[in-house]
């Protein structure tokens, strides 16, 4: 169980965290282009409006390129690169010019930044598609690598656990920084699920190809859940909360699940 | 998919088998720990076997703390260690235990060590360097070997068959008993293997093995059973005097 | 006989729902992690020693004529005898040949996955020979005569009454729910076995190349005694298994026992270089060692998964993969199970047969997290997916994914279908979770979330459209 550390108020207004963690010039300067993955854009508007939310209120400037689909993800999973690349390519070129591209979901954060440079190796588009990885970044890890930042001024009152999307947690490294900004919600007690680095069964064309595999791995990821008594889950991977929310549903189990995003931008 | 080189008549399978493998290797592969770079397959300093000390396991550096070590991984391997501060000492350990677990009849072979202690117990001993019939060995209630060494960091024995009368007398008999010298003791696996390099630089004998504990399986529902079929229980009586010619 | 995928789907289904299955997995492997953490742990550098692993092994790969060569040479110069197979039909013809010429009767067996890959037992049998498995685990699948159902704990999948009930079934035994009484059934029975066969047949974990010796892991003692009493000793091993350095085994040895069954060293490592050597009291007066291919120069020969070659058989990417505990051993159908199996076994079996195990992943990649050697596990199983497509996509896959691209490409299009799919939602709720529902494969076991009335895009344009 990781307990909340209370921290007078004082100390953690957002201005003197800003001027703690970064230099105060470079950091307003930053330039962010949002990455909101089309069912994020279709299914969760919420997130995608709670990372803009937290961003503008830490006092950077937030930008959309507007003509956002999908990653291509789907296709490159199932074999069908030339598909996938033919769609990559369009967000190549519409993150072209962006200087840092923050995205919520783990999985295709994962996609554009680790997995880009093999679907484009020893093809035209390679080298956009390395210059773009360096500049992906996945949420938690932007506000708490990038800007040093964990506390973001949130309240969200309850017990939670944590859910540990798969390409977030092996393909980006996030670990620790989603616990971190959890840590400084006020008011919010996070436990430890015993399964929570096991795959909740998603993995995309997986889970409708192989679905009673899918949702077997859901209901283990389920009991886990319920075994911990937490009133909500949180996690920072949509497409794993439309699995592990949606197989509750089904059972009747259901209990509320929040993008990391929006207990972020709770105050 | 990348055809198979066919077989031709005439080509053995060692010619086949080594072309394909040289077809194989001109198209180069990524260093695991470069996956994006064009490294030459080249080994790295690292992986020198010297290096190996500093990431396996720690082990001390004084013998004291080596032999600690050994004992406390007997205790986990639930090997039974007996110090004893010398032969005479080691000689009546055995004979406890013979009584102790009434012995009947034991299988030996004709160590400097192994021979004394072997006919303390006064039992009928099956000596394995005349040969033996497996049926006979099978009788034995006990097998006393001695040992190539100890080695600390893992609790293990290492034996071979110059060491231990053959293949089969530290595996048959339900009870293994070792009789080892302190002096024998070495800190890790590295160390036993570089020695043993050098013991039978002449010529390896065909069996050399590691013994680390009775044997055991877990293959029913994942619960430690001792005693599979090798012995069920492992003995070590370390005997605290140098060897014959040694300060 | 169905295909492979067929059979694949019905088993994994079948056990995906089978709680009890479930739950026994989970009881079985919790010890292990428990074991396997703590030893980890009492490594001075786990990651490193991985980055050593993983460079040795691709020494030994890379450089896999060489090695082997040496290791041939060195062997030979002791008495052994070495057969060069390049696929599973002349290891299994050596074997009876031998088996024939020497007038073997009766053999005994310790454990090889290399062996159950080429159907080495079936080869015997059909020959007449009796054919024994002394491994506890091994001993069980084959009196059940069924395969091993995990490539390190044969008998995983199976509780104490039912090994029980085997037992008195097939051995007239008393009925018993004592691990350790079953446990010395099976002792007693091997004993008379190991010293009546003509022939032991052993797998190998390692072969070092430095030496000529092979090198055997185990718990048991059976392997020592199937290697140890009859007159001629069989190795059957991969020629993938080549270690270039006898001291490397200082380092494989632990975490071969770590990660594949959670302890510090296994009982029994045993390095055997020849026959019995003049002057020595026992041993096998034959020593033969088998060298095979089958398959594995082919994956040698790709190089973006040459390193799946390093793999050194510990099993522990099966203890942590949420398929292999879900569906179990027996659903894969072949050999190996779980990823390394779902990589390998389509290029050792046929690629479009057995593509779908490399399908059959949500690629969460605890595999390639977990292995010992760093082998790449789950961008093989994607890279196997891509080789399928690209050797013979499946037609109306190719037209939906062409869609898809065709679709993705152009926003207002996207847009568009979206607010069809809005717009057409209450329709298809109409007909939720039925056969009608276009998104049965989900909505059978799990809701289906509602399209937003205004995506994000729409609410930043309006937005956007609001200050400007």
């Amino acid at each position: 169980m990781t307990p909340l550390i209370r921290r007078p108020k004082s100390i953690d207004t957002v201005p003197f965290v800003l001027f703690r963690s970064y230099d105060f010039r470079t950091l307003l300067s930053l330039k962010i282009s949002l990455f909101v993955p089309c069912f994020v854009d279709q299914l969760y508007p919420n997130v995608g409006i709670s990372m803009v939310h937290v961003l503008e209120r830490l006092g950077l400037e937030v930008d959309y390129p507007e003509g956002q689909t999908c990653c291509g993800q789907p296709a490159f999973n199932s074999g069908y690169w030339e598909e996938a690349r033919s769609v990559a390519a369009h967000s190549l070129d519409l993150f072209a010019d962006a200087e840092h591209v923050v995205g919520g979901s783990g999985s295709c954060v994962a996609m554009m930044k680790v997995f880009y440079p093999e679907l484009f190796h020893g093809q035209p588009g390679e080298e956009k598609a390395k210059n773009l990885s360096g500049r992906m970044w996945e949420f938690s890890d932007f506000l708490v690598t990038k800007l040093g930042v964990t506390d973001v001024g949130a309240r969200f009152p309850g017990r939670a656990t944590f859910h540990d999307g798969c390409h977030g947690l092996r393909e980006l490294g996030l670990k620790a920084a989603p616990r971190a900004l959890l840590g400084a919600v006020r008011d919010l007690e996070l436990v430890e699920m015993k399964e929570a680095e096991t795959c909740c069964g998603f993995g995309g064309t997986f889970a409708v190809k192989f679905p009673m595999i899918s949702t077997a791995m859901a209901d283990v990821k389920c009991a886990s859940i319920a075994e911990t008594g937490a009133d909500f889950l949180i996690s920072n991977d949509s497409s794993c909360m439309m699995q592990i929310r949606g197989r509750m549903d089904n059972q009747g189990t259901a209990i509320p699940c929040y993008h990391l995003a929006e207990v972020l931008a709770a105050q | 998919m990348v055809g198979q080189t066919e077989r031709k008549i005439g080509v053995t399978g060692r010619d086949l088998i080594l072309a394909r493998i040289r077809e194989g290797l001109q198209r180069r592969a990524p260093h695991p720990l470069h996956p994006h770079g064009d490294a030459t397959p080249k080994l790295s300093d690292n992986t020198s076997p010297e290096q190996f000390e500093h990431w396996l396991p720690e082990v001390g550096h004084r013998s004291e703390e080596q032999l600690a070590l050994f004992v406390r991984n007997c205790e986990g391997l639930r090997a039974r260690f007996i110090r004893c501060m010398d032969l005479t000492t080691a000689c009546r350990a055995f004979q406890e235990l013979a009584v102790s677990h009434r012995w009947k009849r034991i299988a030996a072979h004709r160590g400097l060590l192994a021979i004394p202690a072997a006919e303390a117990t006064g039992l009928p001993v099956l000596w394995t360097d005349e040969g033996y019939a497996a049926q006979d060995l099978d009788q034995c209630d006990a097998g006393l070997t001695e040992c190539d060494a100890l080695v600390a960091q893992t609790g293990s024995v290492l034996v071979s068959t110059q060491s231990a009368g053959g293949r089969a007398l530290s595996v048959l008999p339900p009870h293994h008993v070792v009789l080892a010298r302190t002096s024998q003791m070495v800190p890790d696996l590295a160390c036993a293997l570089r020695d043993a390099a050098q013991r039978y630089k002449t010529g390896w004998p065909s069996y050399v093995g590691f013994i680390t504990g009775p044997s055991r399986t877990g293959d029913i529902e994942r619960i430690l059973v001792l005693g599979a079929h090798g012995p069920k229980e492992l003995t070590i009586l370390c005997v605290d005097d140098p060897a014959p010619g040694n300060p | 006989m169905s295909a492979p995928v067929v059979d694949f789907h019905k088993m994994s289904d079948r056990y995906s729902a089978d709680l009890r299955h479930r739950a026994l997995i989970q009881k079985a492997l919790g010890a292990y992690y428990v074991k396997r953490d703590e030893f980890k742990s009492r490594f001075q550098s786990w990651p490193e020693a991985r980055n050593v692993a993983a460079s040795i092994k691709y020494d030994a790969v890379n450089h896999l004529d060489d090695y082997l060569v040496e290791f041939v040479e060195k062997a030979e110069a002791r008495g052994t005898k070495v057969c060069w197979a390049p696929g599973a039909d002349e290891a299994r013809a050596y074997i009876v040949n031998l088996a024939r010429s020497r007038g073997v009767r009766s053999i005994i067996k310790s454990k090889t996955m290399t062996g159950e890959e080429i159907h080495l037992n079936e080869a015997l049998e059909a020959e007449g020979l009796e054919v024994v498995e002394s491994d506890l685990g091994e001993y069980i699948v084959q009196l059940r005569e069924e395969p091993p159902y995990h490539i390190v704990f044969p008998a995983m999948h199976l509780t104490r009454g039912e090994i029980s009930d085997l037992f008195h079934e097939k051995l007239g035994t008393a009925a018993t729910d004592s691990p350790e009484e079953l446990t010395m059934i099976a002792r007693d029975v091997m004993r008379r076995k190991y010293r009546e066969a003509d022939m032991g047949i052993s797998g190998a974990n390692f072969a070092v190349a430095e030496t000529g010796q092979i090198s055997i892991t185990e718990n048991e003692g059976n392997a020592r005694l199937t290697t140890s009493l009859p007159k001629i000793h069989v190795a059957i091993v991969g020629i993938e298994k080549v270690l270039p350095k006898l001291e490397d085994l200082a380092l494989f040895l632990p975490m071969l026992a770590t990660s594949g069954a959670g302890q510090p060293l296994t009982c029994y490592n045993s390095l055997i270089g020849g026959p019995r050597q003049p002057g020595e009291v026992d041993g096998p007066e034959e020593f033969h060692v088998v060298l095979l291919d089958n398959r594995r120069t082919q994956i040698l020969a790709d190089p973006e998964q040459r390193d799946t070659l390093s793999c050194i058989r510990c099993g522990a990417c099966l203890n942590v993969c949420p398929i292999f505990k879900n569906v179990g051993g027996h659903s894969y159908g072949t050999t190996y199970q779980g990823p390394i199996g779902s990589v390998i076994t389509p290029h050792l079996r046929g690629l479009q047969s057995w593509k779908h195990l490399s399908s059959a992943s949500s690629l969460c990649g605890a595999c390639t997290e977990t292995c010992p050697v760093k082998i790449n596990l789950h961008h093989h199983l994607l890279q196997n997916r891509r080789n399928a497509v690209q050797e013979k996509p499946t037609a109306w896959e190719q037209v939906l994914f062409r869609g898809f691209a065709f679709l993705m490409r152009r926003p207002t299009l996207f847009k568009l279908a979206a607010r069809f799919g809005f717009l057409a939602e209450p329709l298809r709720r109409a007909v939720d979770r039925t056969p009608l529902d276009p998104l049965f494969a989900w909505t059978q076991s799990r809701a289906f979330p509602p399209l937003a009335a205004e995506p994000f895009s729409a609410w930043w344009a309006k937005r956007r459209g609001k200050s400007a």
